[in-house]
């Protein structure tokens, strides 16, 4: 493990396998919060710190629970086919926590998020990153890192979009049939595409 | 024997976290907990629970949370009514200030309601029915279509449809606001009830005078006479149609002695003309003539 190759997969988790633009992971609350830039920001710092936090206690509850866990003694039995469900136990239990803290020191955001602070529950970008982190065979720095980065690309992909969805809705005309959640979807068919520009890229 | 021990250890594990988990969730829960102002539970408590949204808040629960938060006054209620905004004061640790109460008063007499531009089969719904050309079956393009939405709506079985016309029960209207949005026709208003004489002109039509008097025996023609026999000037003349200020109405009842068409009421009931008994009957006879005068009168204003 070196600072390389932590900075490839951070740089390959927000611009060149973006959660959102190539990955298509966590697309819903992409599109549900994604109305103005304020609580957008808020869902991906959210976001992003579920995904780190989950990365990190998923990776601890998988090295020493699931895979081979050594408490179980030396032949203790291979729980891995437990993987999915016990991360999803992990990642509920950490939203309901975020959901507490939030309630309490940042009540305006509580509110801006509404549904999706729950949602976040059944958003695949986080399950997703700590099946990838598994897949990856990414250490425990090497997964934290993925988790807060992947988040940060996420928080970067819906800042972008929120802020040109904002400008869409104040300043341009569109056609009657396109207004709303169309003309977000074709935004955000653009912004794909533009981070497509980042898929050929490779680091060191 | 192996994958019995599978399940056991798989058992074990989602057990284990699943109460560690709970357990970090409960604790959790004690740190974070957010204090629920004891108050606004009592506000709650002692509000009617209707949630008929009069206060202009989002329910009961809105109200008392607006109150404590001091965004709101104590009286607002309107279906509690007084007795109400005295908890809530005492609650508050604040005086109560007197509340205007007001009434729903439907704007029509309905007697131009058997008078109809097509009959009508369908929805009985004056929402669904205004949708029809015309605004409905009913002559008047203004008048109550009497199918009784504001009945339907009305949370406090205060206002029925008597006759082809919607009527108020005022001893059970709270003022809820309910019926006057959703008449499709607008004529549902909120008006003070009985702070002295409760003055009203049961009558929404914008027509000119003689539209009026094919399908109505008693709206408004826009003669004005009312207007100008106000000592207030507490009523005006709005596209055909006399509106009175209750800011400065004073309950007098001289206009409705002077209506010509006998729609204006006096809590509730059209005052028998008393004065000037010699001069009743020319009155009378002028009135035909009346609604030809005012035509061109009301058309030189409107230029």
């Amino acid at each position: 493990m070196d600072l390389t190759s932590l900075f490839s997969i951070a740089l390959g988790a927000i611009l060149i396998n973006n959660f959102i633009f190539a990955q298509f992971l966590g697309c819903c609350p992409f599109l549900g919060v994604s109305k103005k830039v304020d609580t957008a920001i808020g869902m991906g710092l959210a976001v992003t710190f579920v995904m780190g936090l989950a990365s990190a206690v998923c990776w601890v509850v998988n090295e020493y629970l699931l895979v081979n866990p050594a408490i179980f003694g030396e032949e203790g039995p291979n729980l891995a086919f437990m993987q999915t469900i016990a991360f999803i136990l992990v990642i509920a239990a950490l939203v309901q926590f975020v959901e507490m803290f939030l309630k309490k020191s940042v009540p305006s955001l509580y509110q801006a998020l509404g549904i999706y602070l729950p949602l976040i529950t059944t958003n695949c970008a986080v399950l997703g990153v700590v099946l990838l982190n598994v897949q990856n065979d990414y250490n425990f720095i090497e997964s934290v890192v993925y988790g807060v980065t992947g988040g940060l690309g996420f928080l970067l992909a819906i800042f972008l979009f929120a802020s040109v969805r904002e400008r869409l809705d104040a300043t341009m005309e569109c056609p009657k049939s396109f207004e709303g959640f169309p003309i977000a979807l074709v935004t955000a068919g653009l912004l794909a595409l533009s981070f497509m520009g980042f898929s050929g890229l490779s680091v060191f | 024997m192996s994958s019995m021990n599978l399940v056991l250890f798989g058992l074990a594990v989602m057990g284990g976290l699943g109460l560690l988990f709970g357990a970090v969730l409960a604790f959790a829960a004690r740190v974070f907990a957010v204090e629920v102002d004891p108050r606004e539970e009592a506000i709650v408590g002692c509000l009617p629970g209707a949630n008929c949204g009069g206060c202009g808040f989002p329910g009961c629960a809105g109200y008392a949370a607006a109150v404590v938060k001091g965004e709101a006054p104590v009286n607002r209620c309107a279906a509690g009514g007084a007795a109400v905004a005295a908890q809530i004061a005492e609650i508050m640790g604040v005086t109560a200030d007197a509340t205007v109460r007001n009434v729903a008063v439907v704007h029509c007499t309905g007697c131009g309601a058997n008078i109809k531009k097509y009959e009508y089969i369908g929805v009985d719904d004056c929402v669904a029915a205004a949708r029809l050309p015309g605004g409905g079956p009913l002559g008047c393009d203004y008048g109550c279509l009497g199918m009784g939405s504001c009945e339907k709506v009305c949370p406090f079985d205060a206002i029925h449809v008597i006759d082809g016309v919607a009527k108020v029960d005022e001893d059970k209207c709270k003022a809820c606001n309910q019926c006057v949005d959703i008449c499709p026709r607008h004529i549902i208003a909120l008006e003070p009830y009985k702070t002295k004489k409760h003055v009203s002109i049961p009558c929404s039509s914008k027509d000119k005078g003689p539209a009026v008097t094919k399908v109505c025996t008693n709206g408004c023609i826009g003669c004005s006479l009312c207007a100008k026999s106000c000592p207030k000037e507490a009523i005006t003349m709005v596209d055909n149609l006399a509106h009175i200020d209750y800011d400065k109405c004073i309950g007098c009842g001289i206009c409705a002695q002077k209506c010509p068409r006998k729609l204006i009421t006096v809590d509730g009931k059209v005052p028998v003309v008393k004065p000037a008994a010699p001069k009743a009957a020319p009155a009378a006879a002028a009135k035909p003539a009346a609604p030809a005068a005012e035509p061109a009168k009301t058309e030189t204003e409107d230029k």
